[in-house]
């Protein structure tokens, strides 16, 4: 299993969210190029796509994602100025519009910024339409200076013609070069000519933020704009039944009191006169038949997953199981759990629309503008190409902001109801943490057998979960989508794909449909599988009387990048050498969006259940490093979200809704709690690995086999507050 | 009419003396660096001085404001020259979504002007705002870089 399954699925994913953002099939409608674009007010001139320029040499270079902190809107241009040959000072970095996307047969492609792949999915074609530019552009000084263009190069946003020492800006031949043919066929520069990839690059969007000028979707401000609040069922899936709004009609600053399928509206002059007066309607809810599910409830539910002998599937079948274990040496069964998770982006759910004249106009932090679109679209009832999607920084995405698009829905059903006014919609803390599409909650057995020496020859796991794919994606668990019909891909991250050398392996995936929303929370099954897979492993390690990292070594030999990532993390950790009384170490490794990872944790654990985190020590081995102090930004934040999430994240059911409601009751870490990161950067070359999600799948399970060696307590369910411990 | 001074600017609003300070600066004055988050002074994204002293903006009843100064953090550079813990942010890249940041930012100032030269204790005591992209370790290096600067200026 060297290329994991997480790997192959992509693709077939990719066509599938083709597909739905062609709802309405105006994307396979023709529009040709249109020079609308292609000349700007400014003199600018677009040579292709994504890279337009000004005749005072100013270089704008098209971003399609989202920027969310996760940095792709510094890096992903860094790709398209390296094969330019741009002086990157004069750069100017510009989002592609998601209605020209329509209009222009998506000519940058996939917008969405989720399952940390816009550099490893987008790495070629960029490269590929600044090498194209470039070409063009020497082709045009060439062209000027009747010389052949295989005597002239591009450095610095200057054509030098090589025998002459002639030069022209890049600004002069921009007008000529945009009206060339394309080169077909390009050549993109060797990786060790890369002036520009794999240096730290200063993000663009910081300097906006730190000045207070960063533009958010709850920052849009529009003439004759009004605010609404809204009202979802505390019930998942539960419908408006009746409202009574006598309480504030004619109050102060209200407009309206919508009251909608499934949520009530109330529609003002500011929002917290909306938020204020919407606690004074009163709704009677028709909660439909999931009044009575709890956590407790959910848990049976799942174990009946855990225990069934139908309506399961077998991911992976590698030898045969059964009989390995029946005849194992040694035998090892365990159960662990991980828990429902909330995003709890900083910034809450909202959208900002306006429908007029059968056009709408969103302005929403969004992770796919393209989904936004279709989303706005069908709910408006109007063509994709009457819609735009205009483009703002996000407070915060993880997952959130992708696939379920339900704030969009909502904010431009709101603005069709007040049709010719534009509204911004915004949720409560209380609405973006109690009608989430939550991390799945997930039980797993796994079973092992060991033969005489301690080593694995049987490997068994079931895992019960809701299916992300099948409830939010709609995406059929059937093949190509699946790693095999009725398997979840994400269900069964990093245990289906278990790299390690154990002859006899079954994977299953017991579909368990709960009424609880689940979606894509950052790092999504790789946020959860890695603590139940190596935290087993270290079962087994402990079982056989083995060291950790060299029982984990001995089953990676034949998997070199794994195994390359584990020995450079605890090389950097000094695993093996003598520390402090009290402090002890865990390890734990895993692939996770292309990329390894490893991590080891140093802590001690005192008499009050205070984990005291010394160091955490971080590897990863993205293949190529594009913006290495980006890269040790989102491990260093990976390290607060797991944190965080593995101390203290539990979404909890009572009476079929949510228990917590606001960051009083749903614990988030902050400064003061942050132990000491220190992350091994270790690229190792050809190939490209997502950054964003990877860095949170080795933490859990390092900082539990930690406090295993500690105290000698081996924690099978999450989070750590369940177990009487905390971060110190 | 409540009367507030909001970056150096006088203004009279007309609103209920209840409604929260937040939500006058964003909706009525178009102030936006200043951000909701919770709701219940818990994130601290909403952060502003209120007569040199943070507060957290979404809390605070605009009458608690009245004829005061408020400052947030579009008043924070001065003669177009950033404020030393804005330029320390700038220079450690500390902001990933940002959206916390003005928060941040003007908490660290506060920080700074009781504290010419904060421990690591001090940071964690003062320094109570959520960062849901795990910027903190950036964010007390930069309050050290900018303790710092403070310092070899005003020596």
């Amino acid at each position: 299993m060297a290329e994991t399954f997480a790997r192959k699925f992509e693709p077939a994913r990719r066509k599938f969210l083709k597909q739905s953002a062609a709802i309405g099939g105006g994307l396979s409608v023709g529009f040709g190029l249109p020079g609308a674009l292609a000349q700007k007010a400014d003199g600018a001139t677009e040579i292709n796509a994504w890279v337009v320029i000004r005749p005072d040499d100013a270089i704008i270079i098209r971003y399609a994602r989202s920027e969310m902190g996760q940095g792709s809107m510094t890096s992903a241009p860094m790709l398209v100025a390296e094969e330019l040959e741009c002086d990157w000072r004069r750069v100017k970095i510009e989002y592609a519009s998601a209605n020209a996307n329509v209009k222009r047969k998506r000519a940058w492609g996939d917008m969405a910024a989720v399952g940390s792949r816009t550099i490893r999915n987008s790495q070629e074609y960029l490269r590929k339409a600044g090498a194209t530019a470039r070409e063009m552009l020497i082709a045009a000084a060439a062209q000027e200076w009747k010389v052949p263009a295989s005597e002239c190069t591009a450095s610095n946003s200057f054509i030098t013609h090589g025998p002459s020492r002639r030069r022209l800006s890049f600004g002069k031949v921009a007008d000529a070069a945009s009206k060339l043919e394309p080169p077909k066929d390009v050549k993109l520069k060797d990786s060790k000519d890369w002036k520009l990839i794999g240096k730290s690059v200063k993000r663009i969007d910081i300097p906006d933020t730190v000045m207070g000028r960063q533009r958010y979707g709850i920052d849009v401000q529009l003439p004759g704009m009004l605010y609404a609040a809204v009202a979802q069922c505390p019930v998942f899936g539960g419908k408006v039944k009746s409202i009574d709004a006598a309480k504030v009609e004619g109050r102060r600053g209200i407009v309206k009191v919508l009251p909608m399928e499934s949520f009530v509206a109330v529609v003002a002059d500011n929002w917290w006169r909306a938020k204020e007066a919407l606690r004074d309607v009163h709704i009677e809810w028709d909660i439909g038949a999931n009044g009575n599910v709890s956590s407790a409830s959910l848990m049976e539910f799942y174990r009946g997953g855990l225990n069934a002998q139908a309506d399961v599937a077998v991911s992976r079948r590698d030898g045969d199981f059964d009989q390995a274990f029946a005849s194992a040496a040694k035998k090892i069964e365990a159960e662990y759990y991980t828990p429902y998770l909330a995003h709890s982006c900083l910034e809450p759910m909202g959208c900002t629309a306006i429908v007029k004249d059968g056009k709408v106009d969103v302005w929403t932090s969004t992770q796919n503008a393209e989904a936004s679109l279709a989303n706005a679209a069908a709910t408006a009832g109007v063509p994709l190409e009457n819609v735009e999607v205009h483009r703002v920084q996000l407070g915060g995405g993880f997952g959130r902001r992708g696939g379920a698009q339900d704030f969009v829905r909502q904010g431009v059903a709101i603005a069709k109801a007040m049709e010719g006014t534009p509204v911004k919609m915004l949720w409560t803390r209380e609405e973006d943490t109690q009608h989430d599409f939550y991390r799945p909650a997930s039980l797993i057995r796994v079973r092992a057998g060991l033969d005489d020496s301690g080593n694995p020859v049987a490997w068994y796991s079931r895992v019960a979960a809701t299916s992300i794919f099948e409830t939010l994606a709609r995406v059929p668990l059937k093949r190509p989508f699946a790693p095999a019909d009725g398997v979840d891909p994400q269900a069964v991250a990093s245990l289906h794909d278990l790299p390690h050398a154990i002859p006899n392996v079954r994977i299953e995936y017991a579909q368990r449909t709960a009424h609880v929303p689940v979606g894509f929370w950052r790092t999504v099954g790789h946020s959860q599988n890695p603590f139940v897979r190596e935290s087993f492993m270290d079962e087994l390690a402990s079982a056989a009387g083995k060291d950790p990292f060299e029982y984990r070594r001995a089953l990676l030999q034949k998997s070199p990048k794994d195994l390359g990532i584990l020995e450079a993390t605890a090389k950097a950790a000094g695993w093996g050498q003598p520390l402090p009384a009290g402090v002890f170490r865990g390890i734990a490794q895993t692939e996770a969006y292309g990329s390894y990872t490893s991590a080891v944790a140093e802590l001690s654990v005192d008499k009050n259940g205070e984990v005291n985190i010394r160091r955490l020590v971080l590897g990863i081995d993205p293949g190529y490093a594009v913006n290495p102090d980006n890269i040790q930004a989102q491990m260093q934040g990976s390290s607060v979200f797991m944190l965080t999430a593995m101390f203290w994240g539990e979404i909890t059911i009572k009476e079929g809704r949510v228990e917590q409601s606001n960051f009083h009751d749903y614990r988030m870490m902050r400064l003061r709690e942050m132990p000491k990161i220190e992350v091994v950067l270790a690229p190792s070359g050809g190939f490209w690995g997502g950054v964003g999600e990877p860095g949170q799948a080795s933490i859990a399970p390092a900082v539990c086999n930690a406090i295993f060696a500690a105290t000698g307590k081996r924690v099978r369910s999450l989070p750590l507050k369940n177990h009487g411990l905390t971060l110190a | 009419m409540i009367e507030l001074t909001v970056n150096g600017r006088k203004h009279s609003v007309d609103v209920e003396p209840e409604m929260p300070l937040l939500w006058v600066l964003r909706d009525v004055l178009d102030v936006k660096s200043p951000k909701f988050g919770c709701g219940i002074a818990q994130c601290g994204a909403c952060t502003v001085h209120l007569n040199g002293e943070p507060v957290r903006s979404c809390s605070v009843p605009v009458s608690a404001a009245a004829d005061q100064k408020v400052l947030t953090i579009e008043g924070l550079a001065q003669r177009g020259q950033l404020h030393p813990v804005q330029k320390a942010w700038i220079d450690h890249e500390v902001p990933q979504c940002g959206y916390c940041q003005s928060g941040q930012i003007m908490a660290a100032v506060a920080l700074l002007g009781k504290n010419r030269d904060p421990s690591d204790k001090d940071i964690d005591a003062a320094m109570t705002n959520i960062c849901r992209c795990g910027t903190y370790a950036r964010i007390r290096t930069a309050i050290h870089a900018a303790a710092k600067t403070l310092k070899s200026t005003k020596a």
